[in-house]
């Protein structure tokens, strides 16, 4: 198996390249540049489709495109770039159509900067734009999840019919560390039953998101809301470390997860009970290992983020309030340390 | 007579997917362009044999449900944004692609995406229905309504001075280099009718061609919103909205335009090995071992090699097969001012990437060295530019002052600083990585450039002698 150094966002590319992706379309944005820079030299290489597009708007449109004519398509951008892309994105849920988007996260509100943060939780996993929609959201931690996240999204894409995310940070994106290269690739197959691919198959498809019957849009919603339901059962992924007799349960996802794995071995050479456990998709939501966990006795949470409290929300809804769940975070494009998350743990174990 | 019309060709016999009671009528109002419209491209489709290759694209505004009518692919998009849907469209099968769109979708909200499609010469047929005015919604401003026309948002007729003026695409469309067909045409009278039907055709060969970008406006009669009867209606547009947006062709490269084809995408495993040149890859240097753990960080000017030198421990962590990551400080600080990366090597997974105590600080210029020489770890190392001059070691540290410039220079290789550094950087055992991973990063990183190897792998031997000399 080759192994190469390369960047989390470098990664992200290789992943869709071997996920047999034909088309990017993109626009430049600081953290998550990368991936526009290597998608518009890799994809032209193998004849496959770039274009870097006029605005994000443009760029989640012509993902619409292609993916209506059963293209496995993506794109990548960052905060304030996703949110340009709602609009395109609850259209790509109404229509129900597979589309990779990487976020690449940086710290807001508006411009604010273009350090990392994990602010975007809550416009990416729960919906975003408007109507009551879900995407998939998968939360690598590493430059070889960057790869293997992205193969799995375009999987998941397919399968469900859905927008998937690959939500990262600026460390992700910008780090490098060795990547093992998938050993095939992928050889992708359009879904004639339902793509708009200018063939005489599926000269009688239809892309649309509209439903002018009240009674038919709501049937429409609740075969959605089905899906989701059954996404939930299907696919949650999530990671644990000493979590089995731990009194403290650090909560993590992405590059917070990073610096909590040393954080629990910091903590446990100290004596402490303390252990990890890590969303690997954040929609689904792993409420039900997490309800398990709540129901051992004396556990407190510990939410680890670089946002203002939106994974702690998700954890408190998921063990429905049942056992404290604590914050500890940074915001501005400012990275956690050890030393903090130590502080915290040490300040909720009561010494 | 000939053959009695039964239906338009192009179209469904019946419109079964607006559904109701009168399964061969459009929803259009009466005395509405579109029909014609439609009818005029629906030939086309079928008179071309392009049904079977060809995606329509229903706008947001009253064309919003062109997929009732249109017998071929259809995708209804968002608002505007339908030259864009197109592109990936276009892009992704090379087959003909129609975007059909109204003023306000084309023009107001979708004007970038509509501007920048036909600057890049994509290969899509824009057929703009310009009635002045919003449909669908109800009758509001478009930009192409005309100065002093009156609608529910200019109730006393558009006034320039708060309003602006009506947008004349064709003739911004026809400034653009990329366009192969760009004509004004409209739907006001049987010969009008007539040139519009072939200026549909000419756009929809160009299309079956694979020529590239054809843009056909169409002035057409909106009687519900302009709140005047159907022939008024044409009356209008014959007499005042040609006078602001005449009728005439704008751009014709039919003949000079050459056919193109997008390429086939390649899906081979074989392809993606060569591009990522995954052959050559370096193998591990034999029996290595690496015990422990090495946080390393390098900062200095930005253009001193920073981020490479990290690159090239990181090359050296990987030959000798440990578990490495590289972090750069990233975006404008990296294009001007100080730079720092951060490089951790060690034996099992690594958590955080980011050095915070280094036990190894290399500090290529004195801003760097007194903005992170307290963080280094007590019994931790300073290697740093002896150019800098005198400087205050933190108690507990080592300093080590590389006068890597001078030591390039007398080995020949004034180029050679940061290898010298490099080479330093091995000497002191701190990475806990042997000498030949160090070799290894230095083939890896001049593989480009092969015939700099030897002088690189001497420059470390230069470090190395030195180094066993002053520390």
């Amino acid at each position: 198996m080759a192994t190469k150094l390369v960047k989390g966002n470098t990664a992200v590319v290789v992943g869709a390249l071997y996920a047999g992706s034909d088309c990017f379309f993109g626009y430049p944005i600081t953290p998550a540049s990368e991936v526009l820079h290597e998608a518009s030299k890799y994809y032209p290489m193998l004849g496959r489709k770039f274009v870097q597009a006029e605005s994000e708007e443009a760029s989640i449109n012509m993902c619409y495109g292609a993916a209506s004519a059963g293209h496995r398509v993506f794109t990548a951008s960052s905060g304030p770039g996703i949110s340009l892309m709602q609009e395109g994105i609850s259209y790509l849920a109404g229509a129900e159509l597979p589309t990779v988007i990487v976020d690449i996260m940086r710290a807001g509100p508006g411009l604010g900067n273009i350090g990392p943060e994990q602010a975007d939780y809550n416009q990416v996993v729960k919906g975003g734009g408007h109507g009551n929609y879900r995407c998939i959201v998968l939360a690598p931690n590493s430059v070889q999840e960057m790869c293997d996240a992205t193969i799995k999204a375009f999987e998941l894409a397919d399968k469900w019919r859905i927008p998937v995310y690959v939500l990262a940070d600026g460390v992700l994106g910008q780090m490098i560390e060795p990547l093992s290269f998938p050993e095939k690739a992928f050889q992708p197959v359009a879904d004639n039953s339902w793509a708009v691919a200018a063939t005489p198959e599926t000269r009688n498809n239809l892309v649309t998101s509209i439903f002018l019957d009240f009674d038919q849009l709501e049937t429409f919603n609740n075969r959605l809301q089905k899906k989701y339901a059954a996404i939930e059962e299907e696919e949650v992924l999530f990671e644990e470390q000493q979590t089995s007799d731990a009194e403290i349960i650090l909560v993590a996802y992405g590059i917070s997860s990073r610096i909590c794995k040393s954080a629990v071995e910091k903590a446990r050479a100290q004596g402490l009970k303390v252990g990890l456990f890590r969303p690997k998709t954040l929609f689904p939501f792993p409420k039900k290992q997490l309800q398990a966990l709540a129901a051992g006795s004396g556990v407190t949470f510990i939410s680890v983020e670089m946002s203002n409290g939106q994974l702690a929300d998700d954890i408190r809804l998921a063990i429905n309030c049942s056992r404290p769940v604590e914050l500890v975070n940074r915001l501005g494009g400012n990275l956690l340390t050890l030393d903090q998350v130590k502080e915290k743990i040490l300040a909720v174990a009561g010494k | 007579m000939s053959e009695k019309i039964t239906c338009t060709k192009g179209l469904y016999k019946e419109f079964s997917r607006k559904g109701g009671a009168a399964p061969t009528a459009t929803h259009y109002c009466p005395g509405c362009g579109h029909g014609i419209l439609h009818k005029l491209i629906g030939e086309a489709l079928a008179d071309f044999d392009l049904q079977d290759r060809c995606v329509m694209i229903s706008p947001v505004g009253c064309a919003v449900f062109a997929y009732y009518y249109f017998d071929c692919g259809n995708i209804q998009v968002a608002h505007g944004r339908a030259p864009a849907v197109a592109t990936g469209v276009s892009r992704a099968t090379d087959q003909v692609v129609i975007s059909y769109q109204g003023d306000g979708d084309l023009a107001s909200i979708g004007l970038n995406e509509t501007l920048q499609a036909a600057n890049r010469g994509e290969k899509i047929a824009v057929f703009f229905v310009n009635n002045t005015v919003y449909g669908m919604t109800g009758g509001q401003m478009a930009p192409t309504t005309l100065i002093g026309e009156k609608t529910i948002t200019c109730l006393g007729g558009r006034d320039p001075m708060t309003q602006g003026y009506p947008l004349h695409m064709c003739e911004l469309i026809s400034s653009l280099k990329a366009p192969v067909y760009v004509e004004r045409v409209a739907l006001s009278d049987p010969a009008n009718v007539r040139n519009a039907r072939k200026a549909v055709r000419k756009a929809m060969e160009i299309q079956r061609d694979g020529k590239g970008y054809t843009f056909v406006e169409v002035l057409s009669p909106c009687p519900t919103n302009l709140g005047i009867s159907p022939v008024a209606n044409n009356e209008w547009i014959n007499q005042e909205m040609m006078k602001e947006f005449p009728v005439k062709n704008f751009r014709d490269l039919t003949a000079e335009a050459m056919a193109f084809q997008r390429p086939q995408s390649d899906f081979s495993t074989a392809s993606l090995e060569k591009i990522f040149d995954l052959e050559t890859t370096v193998p591990p240097v034999s029996g290595a071992t690496v015990q422990g753990e090495a946080q390393v960080k390098i900062a200095g000017f930005g253009g001193q090699g920073v981020l490479s030198l990290g690159i090239m421990l990181t090359q050296a962590a990987q030959a000798a097969g440990c578990q490495v990551s590289w972090y750069p400080s990233y975006g404008p600080e990296q294009r001007g001012g100080t730079s720092n990366c951060s490089v951790i090597v060690s034996d099992s997974p690594i958590g955080s990437p980011i050095v915070y105590q280094p036990d190894l600080l290399i500090a290529m210029n004195r801003p760097s060295f007194e903005r992170f020489k307290n963080d280094v770890k007590h019994g931790g190392t300073i290697i740093y530019d002896a150019l800098m001059g005198e400087v205050e070691i933190p108690e507990g540290c080592k300093g080590i002052a590389v006068p890597a410039q001078e030591l390039a220079d007398q080995a020949g290789n004034s180029k050679g600083a940061n290898t010298i550094m490099f080479g330093v950087m091995m000497a002191t055992g701190m990475t806990k990585l042997p000498d030949e991973a160090f070799v290894k990063a230095l083939e890896e990183s001049f593989a480009k450039k092969p015939k700099l190897i030897p002088i690189n792998v001497e420059l470390l031997k230069v470090a190395k002698a030195w180094a066993a000399k002053h520390f």
